[in-house]
C-alpha cells in the first residue's frame, strides 16, 4: 500500500480552480499569453516559417546555378539572397527551432506546470518574431545585408559596404541575440530548480541535459557575437577602427569572435537535436537508453571542447603552426564524444526492438547523414585538405551534412513524435513516409555532388560559374535533388495542416508507449499533480502513475495560492524548497517586445529620434512588468501533501530571480573577456599604437584612482544600505541607495574626463576605440544598474521594500557589485596594462 | 583551353601530396560509414548472440571512445607530418613573386633583380616547372583567398599583412586559380591562370615582361585612342606616358590567356567588348563602361591592345 502524498477523494471545485486559473486568453488577448505551450508553439511555428522561408532562398538560388552563365538571379539579388539564406536558417530558425522545442516540452518533462519566468519568454519571442519578419522583409527593398552570413570586414565595414545593408545584419539580429540569452536563463533555471521532487540529475531526461549544455553554451558563446557586431557597429556608425589596419585594427579580429561564438553555435543547434534523439530511440525500442551516463558525458564534453575549436575556421589565413596543430587536434578530439553517442543509439537498437515508425525512419535518416557529415568534418580538420577545401563548395556540403542531418531530422522525428502530445489528431504516417522519403533522397542528391564540385575547384559564394570547368552536371543534380527535398518538406506540412488540431486535455496521447513525463496526461496547468519520480522511465516503471497524477494523489494537486504555481526544488537532488508563485497572461510583456524590436529597427534605418522613443516606452513596459515581481510573503506557508508545508516567497541565494541575475552576470562577464582578448590581441598586432609607442600621454593617474574610489564608494554604499534595509531603517536606505548611483555616475565621469582630457580619442586608432569602448560597455551595465537602483528606491516608497520583501534590493545589489567589479577591472586594464607593457 | 584545376588532378608537388591524403580519407571514409551502417544493421536485423553484444557498455566503449580516438590520432599525426612539411622557412632558391588580391582583379609583380626590371602584369603567372617559387599575398582592400587547386592549397590575402604561399609545379600546364574568400560584388569573376613552363621557355617570358612596349607601337591609331579616351588615368603601360595604377598593367596585355581575370578569352574583338560592356560581363566591376566609343574607335583599341604582346 503506497504512501501518496494526498489522499482522495480530493475536495469538490479544486481541480475547476485549477483550470480556471491557467484558463489561457481567447481571440485577440492570445497577444497576451505567456504559459510555455502557447508560447513554443508559436515559437515553433515561426521557426518554421523562417526554415521555409529562406529554403525558398535556397531553391531560387539552386536554380540560378542550375546552369553556367545563368541570369535567372542578378549578382546583387544573389549576394543578398546567400547571406539571408545562412542568416536566417541560423539565427532565426537554427537556434530558435531547438530552443522553441524546449520552451514547449521541458516542464511537461519535468512534471513542472510552467517555465519560471513565462513573462521573459513571452517577450523573448514576440522580439524575435516582429524583428525577425523586419528583417526578412529587407530583401524586399534592397536592404537585405550581402557580406555573408558571417559578414567579415574590411568588406562590410562602410569604406566597402557603405549603404545600410550591412546595418541591418549588425542591428537587426541585435534582438536575436537577446531572445537567445533570455531563453538560456529561463531554460537553465527551469531545469535545475523547477524538476519533480526525486528527479535527480541522474534520472533527468537526456533531452533536459542536452538543454541545459545548450543553455550553458548559449552563456558563454553568444557574448562574444555581440560584442563583434556592437564593435563593427561602432566602426561603420562612428568611425571606431577595430578592424581597419591602417589605423591599427585587424581584420583577423572579427574572425576571432565571430567564431569563437560560431563554433560552440553548430553545437548548441546540434546538441538539442541529439537529445531529442536520445528520447525518442528508447521509446521506439521498447527499452531504457543504453549507455545514459556515456552520453551525458558526451554532452557535456561536446559542450566544453566545442569552445576550444574555432581557429579551425581560420586555417587559411596564415596563423603559426602550433596553432594550426592544436586546433586541429581540438577539431578531431571532438569527433570522439559524437562517436560515442552513435554507439549508445546502436547498442539501444540492439537491446529492444526498434519499430520502423515515422519517427524512427527521420532518425535513421539523421544517422546516416550526420554520419557522413562527421566523417567530412574529421577531414576538413586536417590542416592541408583543409587548406583545399576550405571557403568551397566541398565545405558547403559539409557544413549542410552535419546541420540537415544533425538537426533537421531529429527535428521531424521530433515533429511526427511529439505532435500526440499537443494535437488531437497524430500525423499520418503515410504522408511521413513519403515526406521521410522525399526528404531523404532529395538531401543527398542535392547535397553530396557539392563535395565533388568542391574538389573540382568550384568556391563557395559564387553566383554563376564559368561553362567548361566541368562544374556543369553536378550543379544540375543538386538543383533538382533541392527541388525533391523541398517537395518532401511540402507534404510535411501539408500533414500538419490536414492533421494537426491544438489541443491541451483532448490529445491523441502517448501512442507510442513511451516513458518519460513528458507523456502524462495533461492540461493548461501540465500535470494535475507532481508526481515524486524514482526512476528514469517513471511511465515504464509505474503504469499506475498516469493515473494516480490525474487523480491528484501526488503534490499540489490544487492551486493553493489562488494563483499559477510550481514547485522549485533543489539543483542536484529535487527537493522540494518553495513554491514559486507564476505570472499568467501579460500586456506589459509583449508590449516591452513591439517596442524593444521597434527600437533597434528603427536604429538600423538610421530613425533615431523614433528609435530613442521606441527604447524609452520598452524601457517604461519593462519597469511596469517588473513592478508586478517580488509579491513578497503575501501568503502564509502552503501544504502540498506528504506532509511538506513550503513557504511561497524566498530571497537570497535559494531564489531562482538570484539565479537569473547570477546567469545574467555571467553573460556580462563573457562579453567583458571577449573585450579583454580584443585588447591584447590588437596589442599583439599593432602595439605601434600604443601610448608608450607613440609618445602619447596617458590619462594621470589621479583619474582613474578617482574613479576607482567612487566605484568601490558605491558599491560600499549599496551594501551599506542593505544592512539599512535589514534594520528597517527607511531613510538612510533610501538616501545610500540614492547616494550609491551619484558615486557610480561620478566613477564614469571621471574616467571619461580623464581620457578626454588626455587628447585620446576613438577614431584616433584602434588602441582609442578600444580604450573607449571598456568605457562605454562599462556604461550600458552602469546605466542598467542606475535605474535599477531608482526602482529600487521606488519600490521602498511605495512600501514594496521590506526586511522580508526584499527580492527587488538583492538582485540589485548582485548586479551592482559586478558592475563596480566590472568597472575596476576596465581601469586597471587600460591604465595599468599599457604603463607595464614594452 | 584545356586547363586543370581540381584537387584531385593535381600538377603540383603540394597539391599531390594532398590528393594522396585526401584517397586515404575518402577511402577511410566510406569504409567507416559502411561499418557503422552494417552495425545498425546487424543490431536490427542479428540474431540474439550478436545483438547482446552491440548492445553492451563494452561496445560502446571501444566502437564510441577507443576506435574514433585510435583512428583520429594517427589521422592527425599524418596530418600534423604534412603540415609541418609545409611550413618550413623559406628556401633561398625560391623564385619571388608578389600577388596584390584588389576587388576583382589580381596584380602580380617580379621584383626587379640585379639590372633586370620589374615585370608587372594582372590575372596571370608563369612559373618555371620543378623550382620552388614563393609568392607574398597582400591586399589593399578587402580579404581574398589565392587558390589554384591543381598546385597546392589556399593561403588567404588580408588587408595588413603579408601572406605566402610556396608552389612548385610538377608538370607543365595551365592552371586555374579563382578567388575563395568572398569579397562582394563579381567575387565570382576573379579567376587566373599560373601557367607553368619550361625553365627556358619561362626566362624567355620573364625577359619579355620585363620590357615596356614596343615603341613606336604597332597600333598608332589605337594607341591614340587609348590616350584620348584616358585610359591612361587608370592603366600602366611601361614605355609609354600611361602610369595609372587604379587598374591591371597592360603593357603586355595582349599576350595573356585571357581577359578580366579569366572571364574573357584574349582577342581584339573580346577587348573592344570589355571596353564598351565591362559592366554587362562583370556588373559592378571597377572599370566604367565605354559605351561614348565609336566602333570604329572601339575596334581600333581592341587591335591596339591585342599588339601589346
Amino acid at each position: 500500500m503506497r504512501n501518496y502524498p494526498n489522499s482522495l477523494p480530493r475536495p469538490k471545485g479544486e481541480l475547476a480552480k485549477l483550470e480556471a486559473i491557467w484558463a489561457p486568453p481567447r481571440g485577440f488577448k492570445l497577444l497576451t499569453a505567456v504559459n510555455n505551450t502557447y508560447i513554443g508553439l508559436f515559437y515553433i511555428g515561426t521557426a518554421l516559417l523562417f526554415f521555409v522561408l529562406a529554403g525558398i532562398l535556397a531553391l531560387l538560388m539552386r536554380l540560378q546555378l542550375a546552369v553556367p552563365a545563368n541570369d535567372l538571379i542578378d549578382q546583387g539579388t544573389y549576394n543578398q539572397f546567400f547571406t539571408m539564406h545562412g542568416t536566417v536558417m541560423m539565427f532565426l530558425f537554427a537556434v530558435p527551432v531547438v530552443e522553441a522545442i524546449g520552451v514547449l516540452l521541458l516542464p511537461q518533462m519535468l512534471a513542472a506546470r510552467d517555465l519560471p519566468f513565462p513573462r521573459l519568454s513571452a517577450y523573448a519571442f514576440w522580439a524575435y518574431f516582429i524583428g525577425g519578419l523586419f528583417f526578412f522583409s529587407s530583401l524586399f527593398f534592397d536592404l537585405a545585408p550581402d557580406g555573408g552570413w558571417f559578414m567579415y570586414p574590411p568588406l562590410t565595414s562602410s569604406r566597402y559596404s557603405p549603404a545600410e545593408n550591412a546595418d541591418f545584419w549588425l542591428v537587426g539580429i541585435g534582438f536575436i541575440e537577446i531572445s537567445a540569452i533570455a531563453g538560456a536563463i529561463e531554460i537553465i533555471v527551469g531545469i535545475l530548480r523547477t524538476r519533480a521532487p526525486g528527479m535527480s540529475l541522474d534520472k533527468m531526461p537526456v533531452f533536459a541535459w542536452s538543454m541545459l549544455v545548450f543553455a550553458g553554451m548559449i552563456v558563454f558563446a553568444f557574448p562574444a557575437v555581440i560584442l563583434a557586431t556592437f564593435l563593427l557597429e561602432l566602426e561603420r556608425a562612428f568611425h571606431w577602427p577595430f578592424f581597419i589596419p591602417e589605423m591599427g585594427g585587424d581584420p583577423l579580429l572579427w574572425q576571432h569572435l565571430f567564431w569563437f561564438f560560431g563554433h560552440p553555435e553548430v553545437y548548441i543547434i546540434f546538441l538539442p537535436a541529439a537529445g531529442m534523439v536520445s528520447m525518442i530511440v528508447p521509446t521506439m525500442t521498447g527499452v531504457p537508453l543504453a549507455g545514459y551516463r556515456l552520453i551525458v558525458v558526451a554532452l557535456v564534453a561536446t559542450g566544453f571542447f566545442s569552445f576550444g575549436l574555432w581557429v579551425h575556421h581560420m586555417f587559411a589565413t596564415g596563423i603559426p603552426e602550433l596553432s594550426l596543430a592544436f586546433f586541429s587536434a581540438a577539431g578531431m578530439a571532438v569527433a570522439i564524444p559524437s562517436g560515442i553517442q552513435v554507439f549508445a543509439w546502436i547498442a539501444t537498437f540492439a537491446k529492444g526492438r526498434l519499430r520502423l515508425t515515422v519517427p524512427s525512419l527521420f532518425i535513421l535518416g539523421f544517422f546516416a547523414i550526420f554520419v557522413i557529415g562527421g566523417l567530412t568534418g574529421v577531414m576538413v580538420a586536417m590542416v592541408p585538405f583543409n587548406w583545399q577545401v576550405h571557403d568551397s563548395y566541398f565545405i558547403v556540403a559539409h557544413l549542410h551534412y552535419v546541420l540537415f542531418g544533425g538537426m533537421v531530422f531529429p527535428v521531424f522525428a521530433a515533429i511526427y513524435y511529439w505532435v500526440p502530445a499537443v494535437s488531437a489528431r497524430a500525423l499520418s504516417e503515410r504522408l511521413g513516409r513519403w515526406a521521410f522519403a522525399l526528404m531523404f533522397t532529395g538531401f543527398n542528391i542535392a547535397f553530396f555532388p557539392m563535395h565533388i564540385a568542391g574538389l573540382m575547384g568550384m568556391p563557395r559564394r559564387v553566383y554563376t560559374y564559368a561553362e567548361g570547368l566541368g562544374w556543369e552536371w553536378y550543379n544540375l543534380i543538386s538543383t533538382v535533388g533541392a527541388f525533391v527535398l523541398a517537395a518532401g518538406i511540402l507534404v510535411c506540412l501539408v500533414d500538419l495542416v490536414l492533421n494537426f488540431r491544438f489541443a491541451v486535455s483532448g490529445t491523441a496521447g502517448n501512442i507510442w508507449k513511451a516513458g518519460t513525463l513528458d507523456w502524462l496526461p495533461n492540461g493548461m496547468y501540465g500535470t494535475r499533480s507532481i508526481p515524486i519520480i524514482t526512476s528514469r522511465e517513471p511511465l515504464w516503471d509505474d503504469p499506475e502513475l498516469a493515473g494516480d497524477v490525474q487523480k491528484g494523489r501526488y503534490y499540489l494537486p490544487g492551486a493553493s495560492t489562488g494563483g499559477r504555481e510550481t514547485l522549485v526544488t533543489s539543483p542536484v537532488d529535487a527537493v522540494p524548497q518553495y513554491l514559486l508563485q507564476v505570472p499568467g497572461q501579460s500586456w506589459r510583456s509583449f508590449l516591452a517586445a513591439v517596442f524593444t524590436a521597434a527600437f533597434f529597427l528603427l536604429l538600423t534605418v538610421k530613425l533615431v529620434t523614433l528609435a530613442l522613443v521606441c527604447g524609452v516606452l520598452a524601457l517604461a513596459m519593462i519597469i511596469a512588468w517588473m513592478w508586478q515581481t517580488d509579491p513578497g510573503e503575501n501568503h502564509p506557508p502552503v501544504s502540498i501533501g506528504g506532509g511538506i508545508k513550503l513557504p511561497v516567497y524566498v530571497t537570497g541565494k535559494i531564489s531562482h530571480s538570484w539565479w537569473a541575475v547570477v546567469i545574467l552576470l555571467l553573460v556580462a562577464a563573457s562579453m567583458f573577456v571577449a573585450l579583454l582578448f580584443s585588447y591584447l590581441y590588437i596589442w599583439t598586432v599593432s602595439p605601434q599604437v600604443w601610448p608608450i609607442a607613440e609618445g602619447q600621454p596617458m590619462p594621470e593617474l589621479l583619474w582613474p584612482i578617482g574613479s576607482a574610489a567612487a566605484f568601490i564608494a558605491s558599491s560600499a554604499a549599496i551594501a551599506y544600505s542593505g544592512v539599512m534595509l535589514t534594520k528597517a531603517r527607511v531613510w538612510p536606505l533610501r538616501l545610500t541607495l540614492l547616494f550609491s548611483c551619484v558615486a557610480l555616475a561620478t566613477a564614469l565621469a571621471l574616467e571619461f574626463h580623464g581620457q578626454w582630457d588626455s587628447g585620446l580619442r576613438p577614431t584616433a586608432s584602434s588602441y582609442g576605440a578600444l580604450v573607449y569602448t571598456f568605457f562605454t560597455v562599462e556604461a550600458q551595465l552602469a546605466v542598467a544598474a542606475l535605474i535599477m537602483c531608482i526602482y529600487t528606491v521606488a519600490r521602498s516608497v511605495a512600501g514594496m521594500l521590506t526586511p522580508v520583501r526584499r527580492a527587488t534590493y538583492d538582485n540589485t545589489m548582485l548586479f551592482w557589485h559586478y558592475t563596480v567589479g566590472q568597472g575596476l577591472m576596465s581601469l586597471l586594464i587600460v591604465h595599468g596594462f599599457p604603463r607595464i607593457a614594452e | 583551353m584545356e586547363t586543370q584545376h581540381s584537387v584531385l588532378h593535381p600538377g603540383g608537388t603540394d597539391a599531390e601530396t594532398i590528393a594522396i591524403l585526401s584517397w586515404i580519407m575518402f577511402g577511410g571514409a566510406t569504409a567507416i560509414f559502411f561499418g557503422v551502417a552494417g552495425l545498425t544493421l546487424l543490431a536490427y536485423v542479428g540474431g540474439e548472440t550478436m545483438r547482446r553484444r552491440i548492445a553492451s557498455g563494452k561496445f560502446i566503449f571501444w566502437g564510441g571512445v577507443i576506435f574514433p580516438l585510435v583512428t583520429v590520432t594517427a589521422l592527425l599525426v599524418y596530418g600534423l607530418m604534412l603540415t609541418g612539411a609545409r611550413v618550413i622557412a623559406s628556401s633561398g632558391t625560391a623564385l619571388r613573386i608578389q600577388v596584390s588580391g584588389e576587388q576583382w582583379w589580381w596584380r602580380v609583380r617580379y621584383p626587379a633583380s640585379g639590372e633586370a626590371a620589374e615585370a608587372v602584369t594582372a590575372n596571370e603567372m608563369r612559373i618555371p616547372v620543378g623550382r620552388e617559387v614563393e609568392i607574398e599575398l597582400s591586399s589593399p582592400d578587402v580579404i581574398h583567398s589565392f587558390w589554384v587547386p591543381s598546385l597546392a592549397g589556399k593561403v588567404d590575402m588580408i588587408p595588413g599583412m603579408v601572406n605566402r604561399i610556396r608552389l612548385r609545379a610538377a608538370r607543365p600546364g595551365v592552371y586555374r586559380g579563382q578567388c575563395a574568400e568572398y569579397c562582394g560584388g563579381p567575387h565570382a569573376m576573379m579567376a587566373f591562370y599560373v601557367v607553368a613552363l619550361e625553365p627556358a621557355q619561362y626566362e624567355d617570358w620573364l625577359d619579355r615582361q620585363r620590357q615596356p612596349a614596343a615603341s613606336p607601337p604597332l597600333q598608332k591609331a589605337g594607341e591614340g585612342v587609348f590616350f584620348s579616351s584616358g585610359c591612361n588615368a587608370c592603366h600602366t603601360i611601361r614605355g609609354t606616358r600611361a602610369t595609372g595604377m587604379i587598374g591591371p598593367d597592360l603593357t603586355h596585355v595582349g599576350g595573356r590567356l585571357s581577359l578580366a581575370a579569366a572571364t574573357l578569352p584574349n582577342t581584339a574583338d573580346a577587348f573592344s567588348h570589355w571596353i564598351r560592356d565591362n559592366q554587362f560581363i562583370k556588373p559592378n566591376n571597377r572599370m566604367p563602361p565605354f559605351g561614348i566609343l565609336s566602333n570604329g574607335e572601339l575596334a581600333a583599341l581592341g587591335a591596339y591592345l591585342e599588339s601589346l604582346q
